[in-house]
């Protein structure tokens, strides 16, 4: 291990730190406060599982949507305006009658940021990221999903340049719903391929 | 490179935390780190690979250890440093005034 950039600081002293290195960039006019505080707000409150959703019940009422979206994931979800930083190159996984697609990123947290948001933790943790290659029949059961054995599961491991976004079934009985109720059914889980759609909403 | 960060398959990490209701930052500071790395990224102080080297080469046990938007602060600083942004010497002193009370 190197030894020229040694972190030697104490957990409790993180929140100072980064107060530090904060008042240190401002101070050197390399970023702005106000612009740490926009991007905050839009990761927090604005940028969430709600646009994917939005792209999945588009992908279920518009068969040629859908077609757009399997050839080319990253063209067709900026049909709905989602696009920018970490979803420059999407991949649609769909699951079919013998499929079931589920994504992790084992190396670190790639995640795709315009369609579903930033990760959540466990996402981002050891014990998802570990066991999801080896074992994700048990990693879907800790999820409450029961996958028949008769159903191949394939697991997508994201990278830095390509993430995931999990195409679910339609679930049965909505075919009267419209779009946008659709998408009420549509849960993040869902389109990590750790959950399933909701049936009502 | 091989890793500690190369979790993929490794036994022993223990239950999934699932807990619905879990915020996306759990403190203030993760927020501002949050937002300081898209800007320094945005800024050009580091690439993702770049940025993602930094974090894969921290001390293992430090990396399992630490917050993961911990990570994010190492490497902003490895960076920040290595391009003379920031030097050791002064985070120390900033953090000292500020543990003072300064504004």
């Amino acid at each position: 291990m190197s030894k020229d950039h040694d972190h030697d600081y104490q957990p409790s002293d993180i929140s100072l730190r980064v107060k530090a290195v904060e008042s240190l960039l401002v101070e050197k006019g390399l970023i702005d406060r106000e612009a740490i505080d926009r991007l905050v707000d839009a990761y927090e409150n604005k940028i969430g599982p709600h646009n994917g959703a939005r792209v999945v019940a588009r992908a279920w009422c518009d068969p040629e949507f859908k077609k757009r979206l399997l050839a080319d994931g990253t063209k067709a979800i900026a049909e709905l305006g989602y696009t920018g930083i970490q979803g420059e190159d999407m991949v649609v996984v769909e699951h079919t009658a013998n499929i079931h697609n589920m994504v992790v990123c084992t190396l670190c947290s790639c995640y795709p940021w315009p369609t579903l948001g930033l990760p959540p933790n466990w996402y981002k943790a050891a014990p998802y990221r570990s066991r999801a290659v080896i074992d994700p029949r048990g990693v879907l059961k800790e999820f409450g999903v029961d996958i028949p054995e008769s159903t191949e599961v394939r697991v997508w491991d994201s990278n830095a340049e390509l993430r995931y976004l999990v195409l679910p079934s339609r679930p049965e009985g909505t075919e009267k719903l419209s779009e946008s109720d659709l998408a009420k059914l549509v849960t993040r889980d869902s389109m990590i391929g750790v959950g399933l759609p909701k049936t009502s909403a | 490179m091989n890793g500690i960060h190369d979790l993929g398959g490794r036994h022993g990490m223990g239950p999934i935390d699932i807990d619905p209701e879990q915020p996306i930052f759990h403190a203030e500071w993760e927020r501002r780190m949050f937002g300081m790395f898209i800007l320094a990224f945005a800024g050009g102080h580091f690439n993702i690979d770049q940025f993602r080297s930094a974090i894969e080469q921290m001390q293992p046990s430090r990396y399992l250890e630490s917050d993961y938007y911990e990570h994010w602060l190492h490497s902003l600083e490895t960076w920040c440093i290595k391009n003379g942004s920031l030097t050791e010497e002064e985070i120390d002193q900033r953090m000292k005034k500020l543990a003072e009370g300064a504004p």
